[in-house]
């Protein structure tokens, strides 16, 4: 019995070896969830191409990308497009799985943030400048989308792009007898302390400002804060993190002390942000312009406003987008179809409708033109000239980063300097190993 | 070789392979082979889209163990199982020796004690957010009711993870009291009766009748608690600000490390060497515990 039993064993581990050894060619994957495909009908007409785009499911988008390819199919009727889309939890996986195969998509939406990995590891191709070209691109297109070059070359072009801007309650500042929202850091403070309650027991009921990190206050700090106190968030060749300087100090005291000495926000508060300010339980919230969105049935009236000025007088805003890209895959006569498609997913036309059904801001100025003056994207819209979008290396980690150098000060009572350095010191780590790796 | 010259004996032999073939083949597929995968994939240099994976060796252990977020998620692993496992335990002990005195409704009170197993963790997870918020939630309402002050909870980092504990183990003890109910079962009444007649007071029959019998069900349910809560993710992920696993990484558990790395920061092969670590951690806690408390009893 027991010599079966070793034997069975031992057969079961040989077997599981022999798989995992022969590993990197086999195709793994059990797939649970079957991606959600759209295919249309086939036009008869000869020399048909067929390119795969890939985007993750949101249900606006995806709707209006389906009713485009229709449209984009009939004014090219040789061209038929593969629309998949994928959870967007799930989505690099299934990009990392479908190059392992060799299979995948010719055209990409994917964050600007990951342009690096997918640009390092050979996936992308850059955008043919006889299509794409960068005079073009830059005279029709906000300067934010220069985030999508990598090496001084074009891989991405968004159809539309997110900014930052202050969501405020306006019937909680009506209440407080507060006509406008803040325009400086000063009137932000003194704002936010008249909007603040607690009960009788200190416990917080409402908070002038939402303070966090996570959320977009990592953001606001690192391309707003430090600007406005005269400082950078990084070295123009995004290689130093400059966040110690003593601009970088400043915006970040001033920062933490929103709830360490005026007590307007607190951490936590409500679990998060978006849940605080939809129970109109905040007066003012930092927040992208994505979160419009979520707030459609609030019961309450509520705006955008440009993000206040700091010290030195001037606007700033952080943006990012999802952008669409060349995979090394499209060549060809697949090449010029996806750059066919590519060009009508960044027109004007398309542009303008892809703000109406889903809410992104545009990232023509022609376009934005036409949505300055809806009030509740109007603080967004306006900071589409100046915004800048952050060049990470590991987003995550830069935010969790952050998170502990607040959390730092404010549970184990650390100074701001102290805390802030040890966080530069991370990231420039982070960095630092990218940058040595690209060598 | 046909099937015709075997013997009966033979034939069953072959048949019970031949159908316990199909779960085996699913087990090393699915279960067994992803393991082994993603530990050979921990030596090579997966940078998630990239043609080719160079062979790295021991690197990324290396920099795992200098890694001091790793290092805390591995110390958070185990105040999860050194505090969460002997609590799950004498829950299950206390609400199945309870039951066993009650003569109504006891079918009831198992319910009862059982919904929160059957529930959704993310949804108990949120609950219990939502009852632990430092304003306004419902637990610090009830400690300022008697004049202690409100706790930070969840956004402490000293108390959150034994408020994170806390919920796991209320979910569990459902789970933990059925197998203790099934336990007690087994002890005869006689040795009760005879201990009494004795002389012995409750707390001695528990101790020298209950507690040695149940053994096996303690060993059991150790076993089981462990392996689970070494595994603990869900709940550290749904009770942390942006599932991050804070404050301070103070949450933060081994699986929820791997997580983030692998999927957030795509660092996959260096989220397998964690893998291959807490692998190796579960096998030897569960042979050590087997060992060590499995006692043989008789009376």
């Amino acid at each position: 019995m027991k010599k079966r039993f070793a034997a069975m064993l031992a057969a079961v581990l040989a077997l599981s070896v022999v798989l995992a050894g022969c590993g990197g060619s086999k195709e793994t994957k059990t797939e649970t969830t079957e991606p959600a495909k759209t295919e249309t009908t086939q036009p008869a007409s000869s020399e048909k191409v067929t390119i795969e785009y890939w985007q993750y499911d949101y249900k606006s988008k995806t709707e209006l990308v389906n009713q485009l390819i229709k449209e984009f199919q009939t004014a090219n009727p040789n061209i038929t497009i593969n629309h998949v889309v994928f959870p967007y939890e799930q989505y690099n996986e299934k990009v990392a799985a479908a190059v392992s195969a060799g299979k995948g998509p010719d055209v990409i939406n994917l964050y600007y943030g990951w342009l690096p990995k997918y640009v390092d590891s050979g996936y992308l191709q850059p955008l043919p400048e006889d299509a794409f070209p960068a005079a073009t691109i830059e005279k029709e297109f906000f300067p934010v989308v220069k985030a999508g070059q990598m090496d001084g070359k074009y891989y991405v072009l968004p159809t539309a792009v997110r900014t930052l801007a202050m969501l405020y309650n306006v019937d909680l500042f009506k209440a407080a007898n507060i006509a406008e929202p803040p325009k400086t850091w000063d009137e932000l403070v003194d704002q936010a302390k008249k909007l603040t309650k607690r009960d009788a027991n200190g416990q917080l009921e409402q908070v002038g400002f939402y303070f966090n990190v996570g959320g977009q206050g990592h953001n606001w700090f690192r391309e707003v804060l430090i600007r406005q106190a005269g400082g950078q968030p990084q070295s123009a060749d995004y290689k130093k993190i400059a966040w110690s300087t003593p601009e970088g100090l400043k915006a970040f005291k001033w920062w933490v002390e929103l709830q360490t000495v005026h007590k307007v926000g607190e951490i936590g508060f409500m679990t998060d942000d978006v849940t605080a300010f939809k129970n109109g339980k905040a007066a003012m919230d930092v927040d992208g312009s994505f979160r419009l969105g979520n707030l459609k049935d609030v019961p309450f009236e509520f705006r955008s406003a440009p993000l206040p000025v700091g010290p030195d007088g001037k606007q700033y805003t952080m943006a990012s987008f999802w952008a669409n890209g060349l995979t090394k895959k499209a060549q060809g006569a697949q090449k010029e179809a996806a750059i066919k498609w590519m060009k009508f997913l960044t027109q004007p036309d398309t542009m303008e409708r892809w703000t109406k059904a889903i809410g992104e801001l545009p990232a023509r100025p022609e376009v934005a033109e036409k949505f300055k003056d809806d009030p509740k994207m109007a603080g967004f819209i306006q900071g589409l000239p100046y915004a800048n979008a952050t060049f990470f290396v590991d987003e995550v980690k830069d935010r969790d980063a952050l998170t502990v150098a607040v959390d730092e000060v404010i549970l184990n009572g650390k100074s701001t300097d102290e805390a802030l350095k040890e966080a530069e010191a991370k990231v420039q780590k982070l960095f630092d190993d990218y940058w040595s790796k690209r060598k | 070789m046909g099937l015709k010259g075997l013997t009966l004996n033979q034939k069953r032999t072959v048949w019970a392979w031949a159908t316990l073939a199909v779960p085996l083949l699913f087990f090393v597929i699915v279960r067994m082979f992803p393991a082994l995968y993603a530990m050979k994939l921990s030596l090579y240099d997966w940078q998630f889209l990239n043609d080719t994976q160079p062979f790295v060796g021991l690197e990324h252990y290396k920099t795992l163990f200098q890694d001091e977020v790793f290092w805390k998620s591995l110390k958070n692993t185990f105040i999860y199982v050194v505090v969460g496992v002997p609590a799950q335990i004498a829950v299950g002990i206390s609400i199945a020796l309870l039951i066993q005195k009650v003569n109504k409704f006891q079918g009831l009170y198992r319910m009862l004690y059982f919904i929160p197993y059957v529930t959704s963790s993310v949804a108990v997870a949120w609950v219990w957010r939502w009852i632990m918020q430092e304003h306004g939630g419902l637990f610090n309402q009830i400690l300022m009711s008697f004049g202690i002050p409100a706790q930070k909870l969840l956004g402490s980092p000293s108390q959150a993870i034994y408020v994170i504990i806390a919920s796991i183990v209320w979910q569990g003890m459902g789970f933990s009291m059925v197998i203790f109910l099934a336990g007690l079962e087994g002890i005869p009444q006689t040795f009760y009766e005879a201990a009494e007649i004795d002389g012995a007071n409750g707390w001695h029959r528990f101790w020298k009748i209950t507690w040695p019998l149940l053994n096996p069900t303690i060993v059991f349910s150790a076993l089981t608690g462990t392996i689970r809560y070494l595994q603990v993710f869900t709940e550290v992920l749904n009770m942390s600000s942006q599932g991050q696993g804070g404050p301070l990484n103070s949450t933060k558990s081994l699986v929820l490390f791997i997580y983030q790395e692998a999927f957030k920061s795509l660092n996959l092969s260096y989220a397998s060497a964690a893998t291959a670590v807490l692998f190796v951690i579960i096998l030897v806690l569960t042979v050590v515990q087997n060992k060590v408390i499995t006692k043989k009893f008789e009376y």
